[in-house]
């Protein structure tokens, strides 16, 4: 669980939407597995896209269709399945996010919390190897951003994708983060794991992760304990 | 200047990218049946009440027009049939529909710009500009010739309603209008005309709404810049062709 962090404005969207190849990048290189994804035609590039799932900021569910014809789409577009497998596999992926029966409801019938949900089953229909997530807590209740922290771990594990998230909420980071990149001002200012974060001496990310004095107070606690 | 250039550009670009071989043909089939009755049956109403009020409209002035005597009463039936075959059912019925269809062609792809939903296809690898704007000039360009002809008919049978029924034109002298230098190629004319307007009806406004950036106000701008392009290009198409086509 990969996640890139930073303020708003840092660019943490902009570098996501060019490792996806939604945005062009002015220089640099981006490799999926040792392939170069920049230096590719729209052909070859979506080949690798059938290997993408990505959860959107908001959901960006098509309000035309329902749920199940949301995760059916990449199955219609992109695979080879006949109509009763892509079916199954709809299922599958809305019983995994657990939206069991809700197939027939269009998105705006529907909870924030559900919408992200089946943009997750949407996203790991066609069972991706990489997992791109854009803010998938935004809007939800902390209750509800739990669980969709927690789908999302375990569909990583379940699935073995590699999964990168931005977020600038810090209660997914610390409790699902594996690896940690803090974006500031448009470049890469640290990276680390979850613990580094409360023992790294840096003072972006540390203005960052801990804003307020009640946080730098829970840290300089944990700090304490630690040296214990 | 510039922009103007850069506009064009993009314009072409994007035909190309939508006139690529579909991936998957079924899909593109349903899309198919859907956009006829978006674009195409949910217009037949406006165009068949404009041109229907437009013949009737027509009957009534001429008739107001040459009440000297002098001139015959089959110019009546004679006007109205050149008004409504040459202008009123394809370009004065495609000004409209590009006020409601090309509206709403720029609003829904803009909408789907701005909710990334179109972003949320690229993603999966899905041809977007095709997916998305190919169904629709296809079922326009095959629609709309069936909607003007209706209305080319609803356009003459209203004008001969009006006229019968206010007893300033007999049915033999209607009908005598109806058939003088009538020749099938000014219906070929308008025909053509139309399969043009259906193309930029809807490839600029999905131009206008696939290019859309920002929030609501900017799918608000899309939609207003689609409606004022398609009609501009209309007129100027409408000139164009009727130079090539109707003069030697």
């Amino acid at each position: 669980m990969n996640f890139i962090i930073g303020r708003s404005g840092c660019g943490k969207s902009v570098l996501t939407k060019c490792v996806v190849g939604l945005l062009e990048t002015d220089e640099g290189e981006i490799h999926f597995s040792g392939r170069n994804f920049t230096g590719m035609d729209r052909d070859e590039r979506r080949e690798i896209r059938k290997e993408m799932g990505m959860l959107f900021q908001g959901s960006a569910l098509f309000s035309s269709m329902t749920v199940e014809e949301n995760v059916l789409f990449p199955l219609k577009m992109l695979s080879a399945m006949k109509p009763d497998e892509m079916l199954d596999r709809a299922n599958f992926c809305l019983n995994r996010v657990g939206l069991q029966g809700k197939n027939n409801l269009y998105p705006s019938e529907i909870s924030g919390g559900m919408q992200k949900r089946t943009g997750i089953a949407r996203a790991i229909a066609l069972n991706p190897k990489y997992l791109f997530c854009d803010e998938p807590n935004s809007g939800l209740d902390p209750q509800t951003s739990i669980l969709i922290d927690n789908l999302i771990r375990d569909l990583t594990k379940e699935f073995n994708t590699t999964t990168v998230i931005v977020s600038h909420d810090m209660n997914s980071v610390m409790e699902i983060g594996d690896r940690i990149n803090f974006i500031h001002q448009g470049s890469l200012w640290w990276k680390g794991s979850r613990s580094d974060i409360i023992t790294a001496n840096n003072q972006e990310l540390g203005d960052f992760v801990f804003p307020s004095e009640f946080m730098k107070e829970i840290r300089d606690n944990l700090k304490r304990t630690r040296v214990r | 200047m510039v922009s103007t250039f850069q506009h064009i550009g993009r314009y072409c670009l994007l035909l190309a990218q939508v006139f690529t071989k579909p991936e998957k043909a079924r899909v593109y089939r349903k899309l198919l049946v859907e956009e006829f009755d978006k674009i195409g049956l949910q217009s037949l109403g406006i165009v068949g009440l404009m041109v229907g009020f437009m013949g009737a409209v027509v009957c009534i002035q001429t008739a107001a027009n040459i009440e000297s005597g002098w001139v015959p009463g089959w110019t009546i039936g004679f006007t109205t049939r050149q008004s409504v075959v040459l202008e009123f059912s394809s370009t004065i019925a495609c000004l409209i529909l590009s006020g409601k269809v090309g509206g709403n062609i720029a609003t829904e792809i803009g909408t789907m710009r701005i909710t990334e939903q179109i972003d949320a296809m690229e993603i999966m690898g899905v041809n977007t500009a095709s997916y998305l704007i190919l169904p629709k000039i296809i079922a326009a360009v095959l629609i709309f010739p069936f909607i003007m002809v209706i209305a080319m008919f609803l356009g003459i049978a209203s004008g001969a309603f009006v006229g019968l029924s206010s007893g300033i034109v007999s049915m033999a002298d209607y009908q005598r209008g109806l058939m003088m230098q009538f020749e099938t190629f000014q219906i070929t004319y308008s025909l053509i005309k139309t399969l043009v307007y259906a193309f930029i009806i809807t490839s600029v406004s999905a131009y206008h709404g696939y290019y859309t950036h920002g929030g609501p106000r900017e799918v608000g701008q899309s939609s207003t810049r689609s409606i004022v392009y398609s009609m501009v290009l209309i007129l100027i198409a409408n000139y164009l062709l009727t130079q090539i086509l109707l003069i030697d």
